[in-house]
């Protein structure tokens, strides 16, 4: 009897470990086959040459494979959805953690996280036709398809990750920890800033990260609405081509095992360094940052 | 319990082998999105006038199109410019022999929002513009604002027929807009009173305006007499001379009372 028992629990754990087996696996070999398939750019043009070169013509004779314009598109994007999103996120955080009545607090989380269910494609679509004509007549800028308007929808979509993780962050903190601050007769205002930010930072930095990383890796909403101009951006209205858009647009059509694809893939590389540090990191700040003791989120 | 996992295992492998029938007749078409609402209208109707035809239509983009040519996972390739010489050398290494067959034209026009007065421009002018060197409607007699030139992604047919025929080899300027489609530009245009794009033919609307070039419309009358110089043949390849259902399918494609007469409903240009 106990015979069987046993076995039974051997072959559930043997299950469960091809399970988490599977998915690092396909992680591994999509990783595997992005780097067999962008690597061979490299004998074409040099990893500086390709990283700083000014000119993205993959098409013309000959061709030129620099995707500088294209990194500092995305990094231009990501920056500036992360200074329209962070205090979004995370003051909605502490508000529905902290201050908000728990009845508004059932209502407000859930739509927040709705928010967070609306398809990329929409988001571009209504960026596309209401907010760029908008743009266009309020700033008399010559496109409303910039990388305002892309950072703008950018920051939709990364406020509900950032709200929700950030919340789950300072909501967690103990409430021995606040019951003290209060005791001692700091204000609610001196608690949240004194204490439960800093318990919670980890958490919240986490979450910006993360959201951040959803920015830089989103690509129909660039693709849509951020214009498409592979020039190093001047101004915050200048239209600009994130490395997403580029791969998106281009790949269905570059003839397949030629340079051009070959580029669009070392560009995936790229990209996928980026949000593997961003991944790093804030693994490292949620481990480095981690309150101990009570606080232990 | 072992009796159990065995016979679970059965049944899963014959659920697994069961799940893809093989249909008789049936056609898989890959490939350009601007052949895709032709193929599209075409294979409605022959699917009508074969009930026991399968059509599985999937727009992709030429290279895409050709990629499965190549590969052998499709049997008609819709693709808006003629085959690379890589991708010849590609099929031949696999065995296959693309055959290409001109199943329309397709007519690129330049566009711009209905409220810009310009309507008639040189190729030469054109050219300016999307190289960077006029940036303004002013210099073309329109009223003074930046000239906002939308262009296609650098792999799309109709960018490359644009670079053909307007730019001469020479690179459309950097600061030019993306758009990863047909109806994005259209879109945009119809957007942005300072725009300037050019389209498909068959993507031509109320919500925008079509420049003429050196004063010719750009229609079907001026493509097929060769008059109007943006202009471009579209293809359907096939894996070696087709035979079958393909053959059925591709005489059904050429045929002026069927294919062709839907071609034109799909709003390009037939052949006959």
């Amino acid at each position: 009897m106990s015979n069987i028992r046993q076995n039974r629990d051997r072959w559930i754990r043997r299950f469960f470990y091809c399970v988490a087996l599977a998915s690092i696996t396909t992680l591994f070999l999509i990783a595997v086959f992005l780097f067999m398939e962008g690597l061979p750019i490299f004998s074409k043009v040099s990893l500086k040459g390709f990283i700083f070169g000014k000119y993205w013509y993959p098409t013309s004779e000959p061709p030129d494979f620099g995707i500088f314009p294209l990194i500092m598109g995305s990094v231009g994007v990501t920056i500036v959805s992360a200074i329209m999103a962070v205090p979004l996120g995370v003051m909605t955080a502490v508000y529905l953690a902290e201050i908000a009545s728990p009845g508004l607090r059932e209502v407000v989380k859930p739509v927040v996280e709705l928010l967070a269910a609306l398809p990329s494609v929409v988001i571009g679509f209504f960026g596309m036709v209401v907010v760029a004509p908008f743009l266009q007549e309020v700033f008399d800028v010559a496109t409303g398809l910039n990388l305002f308007n892309a950072s703008l929808m950018l920051a939709f979509m990364s406020v509900p990750t950032i709200c929700s993780l950030s919340e789950d962050a300072v909501y967690s903190v103990p409430i021995s920890l606040k019951e003290a601050s209060l005791a001692l007769g700091a204000t609610q205002w001196e608690t949240i800033i004194r204490v439960i930010l800093p318990a919670s930072i980890s958490g919240i930095s986490t979450a910006v990260i993360l959201g951040m990383s959803r920015a830089i890796g989103e690509t129909m909403v660039v693709l849509m609405v951020a214009g498409g101009a592979a020039m190093v951006p001047l101004s915050i209205f200048d239209p600009v081509r994130p490395m997403p858009a580029s791969i998106a647009a281009e790949m269905a059509e570059a003839p397949f095992r030629g340079s051009h694809y070959h580029a669009l893939f070392a560009t995936g590389i790229v990209l996928f360094t980026f949000t593997f540090l961003f991944n790093l990191f804030a693994d490292y700040i949620s481990h480095k940052y981690r309150q101990v003791g009570e606080a232990t989120l | 319990m072992k009796k159990k996992i065995y016979l679970m295992m059965t049944l899963a492998l014959i659920f697994l082998f069961s799940a893809g029938p093989a249909f008789s007749g049936s056609i898989v078409i890959k490939g350009s999105t601007t052949v895709l609402p032709i193929a599209q209208k075409i294979s409605e109707a022959y699917m009508k006038d074969h009930p026991d035809a399968r059509i599985s239509l999937s727009g992709s983009g030429s290279g895409d199109g050709m990629k499965a040519i190549i590969d052998g996972t499709t049997d008609v390739a819709n693709s808006s410019r003629f085959i690379k010489d890589e991708e010849v050398k590609l099929a031949l290494g696999k065995g296959t022999y693309p055959v290409p067959f001109r199943v329309a034209l397709d007519c690129i026009l330049p566009i711009v929002h209905p409220g810009n007065s310009i309507d008639n421009l040189t190729i030469d002018q054109l050219k300016a513009i999307y190289k960077g060197e006029i940036k303004n409607w002013k210099e073309l007699g329109g009223p003074d604002r930046k000239v906002v030139m939308i262009s296609r992604d650098t792999s799309s047919g109709t960018y490359e027929v644009w670079e053909e025929k307007v730019m001469k080899k020479e690179r459309v300027h950097p600061g030019a807009l993306l758009q990863a489609s047909n109806g994005a530009v259209v879109q945009a245009v119809a957007k942005n009173k300072n725009a300037i794009g050019y389209i498909g033919i068959g993507y031509m609307d109320h919500s925008i305006k079509a420049i003429k070039i050196n004063g010719i419309e750009g229609s079907e009358e001026t493509t097929l007499n060769g008059t109007f110089p943006i202009s471009r043949p579209l293809f359907m390849f096939t894996r070696g001379w087709p035979t079958g259902d393909t053959l059925n399918f591709i005489n059904f494609v050429l045929s002026p009372q069927k294919g062709q007469k839907l071609v034109k409903s799909a709003g390009f240009v037939p052949l006959y």
